[in-house]
């Protein structure tokens, strides 16, 4: 016990320097207040201009698709290597801390998802665990159409950016009575704010106009009133951002009869998670989409709605897609630019000109056909280049 | 009489047969690999900056590229000439800065370094384009070589330096007559980056124990430091051991005892003289290559940094030092499809 407290105080003075949400962070009045050091900065693991990554495969599909992510990175010339840890359902606590670990001193992972016992009441999430144990309190799932697949909408352009660390995945539960069972929602000011002026930086520096609090402050009055009342303030200091605010089950009602009027959505951790795999539903399923989760030192992409696929797992149909975009994602962190174009010109161009689509999408190609396709897609734009 | 008896097991056997044929045609087996390796050739080709450096340098890099030729790397070479010997023949360090900062990879030679300065100053060139590109690890992986009979075998080893600090600060300075006072400067920060290269070069490399050398018995502040950073660090990584050793004793043991060494991480002196020692053991300045790192690039040189000015032109040097690094060991930038399944 006393070696891990020794770690965690080692952790907290520890600052990798590449981080996308630091930049968004770094508004004053926040950082005064964290509570470690930025005094100490701790190296991100890239030498000579190869990166190390930790990639958690998880379950269900996630496996087959870090192979295909694997494939195409070493098409690409990616300069990153992996470091695998498996976890899955039933790894252990000493595993799971070993990944918590490792994406620490790597700074940054991909990952796929891990499944969550419903039954069991001991363990939690691993997925929630492992944000809340990172920090990674900004989930960001930036949901666009692809003009080819048939969805009822085909001009939807949103950013969902979901609290990831509080609210009702607090983890605590009780049955104070008999019969009784009390669950509690967290909302913290601190936590609130952070994640409001993160989705204010964001629409500055995407040059969006428009941010939505998502909230129930009508029912909830103090808790979602807090979270409310904090994105009020912090839109004060962004006159130049519209702020609205709506709540979650008209945001539901308005988003699949007119989802045009969105722009950049904030909200608490369950509506989050309800509101994004909506949207995701709407362009097309859990295939497509991707999501960064930010903390103010680590960053984990996975694919946006956080399916493991199990049914579909080990069976070749599952659409890779959305995993290939979170290693874009992961790639566009490291400044890796270049690549990160390459490859999602290659997945544009399979799914709106080839028209390679597998079965969730209405297509008949297989896992492989799509990947294949954007590697050959890759090898006609690399055939002359000087890396 | 053996046929009929056979044919049960026969058609059992097509049957099973056929059975892996079905199976493979439909591809339900769970693929985690969309593409088989050996996979083609990139097409794409790669530049790196060349310093051939003096000595027998230019014969070496002379070697590299007949060889890179014959096997068909995909590399093109863009040469900058680099000397302290000839400083009006040698380009500008800022231009070769500049070509290995857009680069990323570069091949070097060895720079000779004058014993007097011509113009009172205290940094080598090498220490200049170290501090230049903040090429803060230097690698030396210090491998046996089954063919060469030398005293031990088997010994498998990487030597991890910190270059850019410690002694080399070029800080020195008269401050009494006949009293001269040179200044090691061991900062925090660099400490602890150079321990974090260790234990992720020892992770990624599946290595199991990293020994930190040191010399806090005497120097109890600046090497302590050194020492207490790597502890910390280790914390982080607790799948690699962690071990330390005082600077003498490593000599030591390493001519003793080399196999019960690892990784190895030093600050500057230390390593520099540690990575000479242990070029010896293996079969000398020759046979040993080195790297250094900065977060950007990477410069491959030999392992062990002598010119070997008395062979130029002899035939007789040692090409696997240079040849090493870009060989068998492509630099790691550039691991493409297709190179980088060999390694």
């Amino acid at each position: 016990m006393a070696s891990l407290t020794r770690t965690a105080r080692l952790f907290s003075q520890f600052r990798p320097v590449v981080h996308g949400a630091r930049a968004i962070i770094q508004a004053p009045n926040v950082s005064q207040r964290r509570s470690f050091t930025a005094s100490q900065p701790f190296p991100v693991a890239r030498y000579g201009g190869r990166y190390t990554v930790t990639i958690l495969p998880g379950d269900g599909i996630g496996p087959e698709m870090m192979g295909y992510v694997h494939d195409i990175f070493r098409y690409a010339g990616v300069p990153v290597d992996f470091e695998e840890i498996q976890i899955t359902k039933d790894s252990t606590e000493e595993e799971f801390d070993n990944a918590v670990i490792c994406i620490k001193r790597n700074g940054v992972a991909l990952k796929g998802s891990i499944e969550s016992k419903y039954g069991d009441v001991e363990g939690g999430s691993r997925n929630a665990q492992l944000r809340t144990q990172l920090d990674l309190f900004a989930n960001v799932l930036h949901c666009r159409s692809y003009p080819a697949v048939r969805s009822r909408y085909s001009d939807i352009d949103i950013v969902i950016i979901r609290e990831n660390t509080e609210g009702e995945y607090s983890m605590m539960e009780h049955e104070s009575v008999k019969g009784v069972i009390e669950s509690l929602k967290i909302i913290t000011r601190r936590g609130s704010e952070r994640v409001a002026r993160y989705a204010f930086e964001y629409a500055v520096k995407e040059g969006r106009k428009k941010v939505t609090a998502v909230h129930k402050a009508n029912i909830m009055k103090l808790s979602d009133g807090l979270f409310l009342e904090t994105c009020r303030n912090v839109a004060k200091e962004y006159p130049e951002i519209e702020f609205t605010d709506m709540i979650v089950d008209n945001t539901c009602m308005q988003l699949v009869s007119h989802p045009q009027q969105f722009d950049v959505m904030v909200m608490p951790n369950l509506y989050g998670n309800v509101v994004s795999n909506l949207v995701c539903g709407l362009v097309g399923g859990p295939g497509l989409l991707s999501g960064r989760n930010y903390g103010e030192h680590f960053a984990v992409f996975e694919p946006g709605t956080r399916n493991t696929g199990t049914t579909v797992a080990g069976r070749n149909i599952a659409n890779p897609v959305a995993m290939l975009n979170a290693s874009c994602d992961m790639l566009e962190h490291l400044e890796l630019n270049t690549h990160a174009e390459l490859i999602r010109n290659a997945i544009e161009k399979t799914v709106n000109i080839d028209l390679i689509h597998t079965a969730d999408l209405g297509g008949q190609a297989t896992s492989l056909d799509v990947v294949q396709n954007v590697i050959k897609e890759i090898q006609v734009n690399t055939k002359d280049n000087h890396w | 009489m053996m046929a009929p008896r056979l044919t049960p097991y026969l058609s059992r056997l097509s049957t099973l047969v056929n059975g892996i044929q079905s199976r493979s045609v439909h591809g339900i087996a769970p693929l985690t690999s969309a593409v088989q390796s050996p996979v083609t050739k990139p097409e794409g080709r790669t530049t790196a900056t060349l310093i051939p450096g003096d000595g027998v340098g230019p014969e070496l890099c002379q070697v590299v590229m007949d060889v890179f030729k014959s096997a068909g790397v995909p590399m093109d070479f863009e040469e900058r000439h680099l000397t302290e010997l000839y400083a009006r023949r040698s380009d500008t360090l800022e231009e070769v800065v500049e070509s290995i900062k857009r680069n990323g990879v570069c091949l070097k030679g060895i720079l000779a370094t004058p014993d007097h300065s011509s113009d009172g100053e205290l940094k080598t060139l090498n220490m200049k384009l170290r501090d230049e590109l903040d090429l803060y690890a230097n690698v030396v992986h210090v491998k046996s070589l089954p063919g060469l009979n030398v005293r031990h075998k088997n010994v498998n080893m990487v030597v991890i330096r910190e270059q850019t600090e410690g002694e080399y600060s070029a800080l020195e300075h008269e401050s009494v007559t006949g009293v001269v006072e040179c200044l090691k400067i061991m900062t925090r920060d660099k400490c602890r980056r150079i321990a974090k290269f260790a234990f992720d070069y020892a992770t990624k490399h599946g290595r199991k124990k990293v020994t930190a050398v040191h010399k806090a018995n005497i120097m109890k502040l600046g090497d302590g430091l050194f020492l207490r950073q790597c502890e910390e660090v280790s914390a982080m990584y607790p799948n690699v051991e962690f071990s330390n050793m005082i600077i003498d004793n490593c000599t030591m043991q390493m001519v003793s005892n080399p196999h019960q060494f690892d990784v190895l991480v030093l600050p500057n002196l230390y390593g520099n003289i540690v990575d000479n020692l242990a070029a010896g053991l293996v079969g000398g300045a020759g046979v040993v290559a080195g790297e250094s790192y900065s977060s950007k690039s990477v410069v491959f040189e030999p392992g062990a940094r002598h010119t070997f000015s008395e062979a130029v032109g002899k035939t007789h040097s040692h090409a696997p030092s240079l040849g090493q690094p870009t060989e068998p060991r492509q630099p790691p930038v550039l691991r493409q499809h297709g190179e980088g399944g060999r390694r």
